[in-house]
C-alpha cells in the first residue's frame, strides 16, 4: 500500500500546476474570449478526450494520469475542458466503440474542439428509470429511419446541436432489451420541437423532445439495428473517476465551513454548537470515504481487474451529499437561508437556497438512488431481481 | 499508488481466514467463550508459529517488523470470525511497550510476546464513556522504589486471560504506565454483552510497583495508543460487518415469504445494499488508517476518526438490522445474528464513540 505517485506521474501533475498557472488567471481578471482561449490550449494539450485513443484525436492517457488531471482541475476551480459535458463523458466513447469509421472522423473531432454540444434521449413520460420500455418509434424506409415520439427531462436540449436517442426498432420483442435501436440525430431536424420544462429552482436545463417524422438516414446509426441497448450500456458504463467530484465536494465542505464559522444560532456561534460540528464531520466522512473508496477502486482498475458495479457506492454518497449539504446550510441561517438572490438578506447571495433546489440534476439524473441500491442487490449481492 | 494488498498479505489474509474456519469457527468460539477466560492457549501457540503475534514487532526485537496493514489483514479475518483470542489486546500492548519502555525491557517482552509466552493486555481508560487524560483516575503515590497503587481498573480486555499488564494510572498531576504481573493484582471476570470480547477488572491491593516498572506516559503516547486501539477494533469491526451482511444476504437469497425470496423485496434489498455501502466505506476509510499509524502518523487523529465515526454507529445500526431482517430466527440464542449485534454493541464505545471522533474530526477540520 502506498499513496505516492511515481516520478513521471508526480512531472504530469507539475505540468498540469505550471500551465494553470500560465492559463487560468482569477475570474475578475478573464476577459471576454477567455473562455474559448482556454477551450484551445487544453485541446492542444491533448487533455480534452485525455484517456480516448490517440488515432481519433484522444490523449491517449492512462487512468492515474486522467485521475490527476481530474483532481488539478478541480482544485483549481478550472472550467470544464470542453463545452460538451455528455459528448465527452459518453457520446465520443459510445462512438468510438461502436461507430463507422465515417461517424468517428465526422462526430469526433467536433466533440474535442467544442464546436458542437451533444445532449441525450433516453427518458420518455413513460419511462424513466425503466428506461429499456422505451417507445418512441423509428420505423427503416430506405435508407433512412422517420421517428416518432416523445423525449422528456432531456437536460441541455435547449441549446444542444446533436442528440443521441434511443428509438424502439422493433416491438414485442422476447426481451424488453432487444429492439431498441441507437440513433444521432441534429437537433435541427424537420419534425423536431423542443419544449424548455422550467425546474424548481427556476432553471430551463431541461426539455421535452418531440418528434414528429423525423427523418434520420441509416448512416447515422450507432450500432447495429437492436442493439441500441448494448450501446448505451457500454458507453454509461464509461465509468469515471469520482476525484474531481469528491475535490469539488471538499470545496464545497469549506464554503460550509466558513458559513458555520460566520454564522450565529441560538445566541452563540454555531461552531461551538455540537451538534452542527457532528453534521459537518459526518459530511466529511462521507466525502473522505468517496474518497479513499475511489482510490480502491482506481488501483483495481491499474491492477487490471474488472470493476463490477462498485461505482454505484460513491454515487449514492454524492446523491445524499447533494441534498444535505445545501438542506444543512439553509436550515442553519433559518429565514436567512430561505431568500434568494436580489433579497437584502440572502445568505452568499442566495447561493445555497438555489443549490438546495437544485440536487434532482445530480441526485435523479443518471439514476436515481433506488436504482443505484437495486444494481448493488442485484449485480454484486446477487439478490433476486424486482 | 496503490491502495490495494500485496501477493504476501492477501496470503496471510488466506492462513488467517481457514484458521478461523478450521480451528476457531463459531462453535469452537461459542465453546471457548463459555469457558470463564474465553481463551485457547494452544490456539496462541499456532498463532505465534505461524508468526502473526510478531508481525508489528520490530525485527530487532524478535519480530517480524511489518506494518499496521499487515496487521490489519490479520484483525480483519479474526474479526470475520468474532475471535476471541487476544490480538487486539496483544497489538496495542506492542506499541505500549515500544513507546513508554527502554531497550531493556523491549528486548525482554516483545521477543516472550512475539513467541506466545506472555499473553499481554493494556488498560487506558477509567471512566466508561469518556476518552480524555482526565478520565485516566486510577492513582498511584510515589514512595522511596516504586509507586504504591490502591484501586482497581475495569472493563479491561482478555484481563482473566492475560499473564502481564500495562496500566494507565496518575501520579499527581502526571500520567504514567505500570507493568505488572499477574501474581501482582486480582483480576475479575466482569461479564459483559459481547462474550467474544472476555473482560475483567484488575485491582491493586495495597501494590508496590517497583521503579523500573513505572514509566512515563505523555498524552502524546496516550494518544496514539488510543488511535491505535480504535484502528484496532475496527479492523475487526470490517471483517465482523461483512460476515454479518454475508448471513444476512444468504437469508435472503434462501427465506421465501408471500410465494416470493425476500431477497426481491426492496424493503429487504436496499437494506442490504446500503449496508453494503456503509461496510465498503468504513473499510476503505480504516485503511487508510491502518497506512497512517506507520506511514504519516501525523494524519493518524483524522483518519482514524473519520473511520471510527463512521464504523461505530454504522456498525450498531447492521448489527440491529441483520437480527431484525431475519425476523425472530434472528432473536434466537443458537442462530448467529446476535453474535454479531453484540459486537457492533461492544465495537461503539471501544476508544472512542462516534461523539468522541467526529468532534475531534470538526475540532482537527477547524471548526
Amino acid at each position: 500500500m502506498d499513496f505516492d505517485y511515481s516520478p513521471a506521474e508526480e512531472a504530469f501533475r507539475q505540468e498540469i500546476r505550471a500551465f494553470l498557472k500560465a492559463n487560468l488567471p482569477p475570474k475578475e481578471q478573464r476577459g471576454p474570449e477567455f473562455l474559448k482561449k482556454w477551450l484551445q490550449k487544453v485541446r492542444v494539450k491533448g487533455w480534452v478526450g485525455f484517456s480516448w485513443p490517440k488515432e481519433f484525436g484522444g490523449g491517449g492517457g492512462g487512468i492515474v494520469e486522467q485521475a490527476i488531471l481530474r483532481e488539478e482541475m478541480a482544485l483549481a476551480k478550472a472550467p470544464p475542458l470542453g463545452t460538451s459535458f455528455m459528448g465527452l463523458a459518453w457520446v465520443g466513447p459510445g462512438i468510438i466503440q461502436y461507430g463507422t469509421e465515417e461517424q468517428k472522423r465526422r462526430f469526433i473531432p467536433d466533440i474535442l474542439d467544442s464546436k458542437v454540444i451533444w445532449c441525450t434521449g433516453y427518458s420518455e413520460p413513460n419511462h424513466g428509470s425503466d428506461l429499456a420500455k422505451i417507445q418512441c418509434k423509428a420505423v427503416r424506409e430506405g435508407d433512412e429511419y422517420v421517428v416518432n415520439g416523445q423525449k422528456i427531462w432531456t437536460s441541455g436540449a435547449p441549446w444542444s446541436q446533436w442528440i443521441i436517442l434511443l428509438t424502439r426498432t422493433e416491438i414485442n420483442t422476447e426481451s424488453k432489451h432487444k429492439g431498441i435501436t441507437c440513433l444521432l440525430v441534429p437537433m435541427n431536424s424537420p419534425g423536431l420541437e423542443v419544449k424548455p420544462i422550467e425546474n424548481m429552482a427556476g432553471d430551463r436545463h431541461f426539455a421535452e423532445v418531440f418528434f414528429k417524422d423525423v427523418r434520420v438516414p441509416v448512416a447515422d446509426r450507432l450500432g447495429d439495428e437492436g442493439d441500441g441497448w448494448k450501446v448505451t450500456v457500454s458507453a454509461l458504463a464509461n465509468e469515471r473517476s469520482s476525484i474531481g467530484e469528491v475535490t469539488q465536494m471538499f470545496e464545497k465542505l469549506d464554503s460550509l465551513k466558513g458559513l458555520v464559522q460566520s454564522t450565529h444560532r441560538n445566541g452563540q456561534p454555531a461552531a461551538k454548537d455540537p451538534a452542527v460540528r457532528k453534521r459537518l464531520a459526518t459530511f466529511e466522512m462521507k466525502i473522505a470515504a468517496m474518497k479513499y473508496n475511489g482510490l480502491r477502486y482506481l488501483t483495481k482498475q491499474i491492477r487490471g481487474e474488472p470493476l463490477t458495479s462498485e461505482t454505484s457506492v460513491n454515487k449514492l454518497h454524492r446523491a445524499s451529499l447533494e441534498i444535505e449539504m445545501d438542506d444543512f446550510a439553509v436550515a442553519l441561517t433559518g429565514q436567512s437561508g430561505l431568500q434568494l438572490r436580489g433579497s437584502d438578506s440572502a445568505v452568499d447571495r442566495g447561493s445555497w437556497a438555489k443549490s438546495s433546489l437544485s440536487w434532482p440534476n445530480v441526485v435523479i439524473g443518471g439514476g436515481t438512488p433506488n436504482i443505484q441500491r437495486n444494481i448493488i442487490a442485484e449485480r454484486i449481492l446477487h439478490l433476486p431481481k424486482d | 499508488m496503490n491502495f490495494g494488498f500485496s501477493e504476501e498479505q492477501e496470503m496471510l489474509r488466506d492462513q488467517v481466514r481457514r484458521f478461523m474456519q478450521e480451528d476457531l469457527g463459531l462453535p469452537q468460539v461459542k465453546a471457548l467463550t463459555k469457558a470463564s477466560t474465553g481463551f485457547d492457549p494452544a490456539l496462541w501457540q499456532k498463532a505465534a508459529s505461524l508468526g502473526w503475534l510478531g508481525l508489528t514487532i520490530p525485527e530487532k526485537f524478535g519480530g517480524l517488523g511489518l506494518s499496521w496493514v499487515d496487521l490489519t489483514v490479520l484483525l480483519e479475518e479474526a474479526g470475520r470470525g468474532l475471535s476471541p483470542l487476544p490480538f487486539v489486546s496483544h497489538a496495542l500492548t506492542i506499541e505500549a511497550i515500544l513507546a513508554v519502555c527502554g531497550k531493556a525491557q523491549k528486548e525482554m517482552w516483545l521477543s516472550a510476546m512475539a513467541q506466545g509466552q506472555a499473553i499481554c493486555t493494556t488498560a487506558l481508560y477509567d471512566e466508561p464513556n469518556w476518552i480524555h487524560p482526565d478520565a485516566i483516575t486510577l492513582k498511584g503515590v510515589r514512595e522511596s522504589g516504586g509507586v504504591r497503587i490502591n484501586g482497581s481498573k475495569h472493563f479491561v480486555s482478555d484481563a482473566c486471560a492475560a499473564d502481564y499488564f500495562m496500566v494507565a494510572i496518575r501520579i499527581e498531576k502526571q500520567l504514567a504506565m505500570v507493568a505488572v504481573g499477574k501474581e501482582q493484582v486480582s483480576v475479575k471476570a466482569q461479564p459483559q454483552m459481547d462474550a467474544t470480547k472476555p473482560s475483567g477488572s484488575v485491582t491493586f491491593n495495597n501494590v508496590l510497583i517497583d521503579d523500573s516498572m513505572v514509566f512515563k506516559l505523555s498524552r502524546k503516547q496516550l494518544d496514539f495508543l488510543t488511535n491505535c486501539g480504535a484502528v484496532a477494533v475496527t479492523a475487526e469491526a470490517v471483517g465482523a460487518a461483512e460476515a454479518a451482511h454475508k448471513l444476512t444476504v444468504n437469508y435472503a437469497n434462501q427465506r421465501v415469504q408471500f410465494d416470493n425470496l425476500i431477497g426481491k423485496y426492496q424493503g429487504v434489498k436496499h437494506r442490504l445494499a446500503d449496508m453494503y455501502v456503509d461496510i465498503e466505506s468504513f473499510k476503505s476509510l480504516l485503511y487508510y488508517a491502518a497506512w497512517a499509524v506507520n506511514q504519516s502518523p501525523a494524519e493518524l487523529p483524522r483518519a482514524i476518526s473519520l473511520a471510527k465515526g463512521y464504523a461505530a454507529d454504522a456498525f450498531a445500526q447492521i448489527g440491529i438490522d441483520v437480527v431484525g431482517l431475519h425476523g425472530a430466527i434472528g432473536f434466537t440464542a443458537e442462530y448467529d445474528a446476535q453474535l454479531y449485534l453484540k459486537r457492533s454493541k461492544w465495537v461503539r464505545p471501544a476508544f472512542g464513540d462516534s461523539d468522541f471522533h467526529l468532534q475531534r474530526v470538526a475540532t482537527l477540520g477547524g471548526v
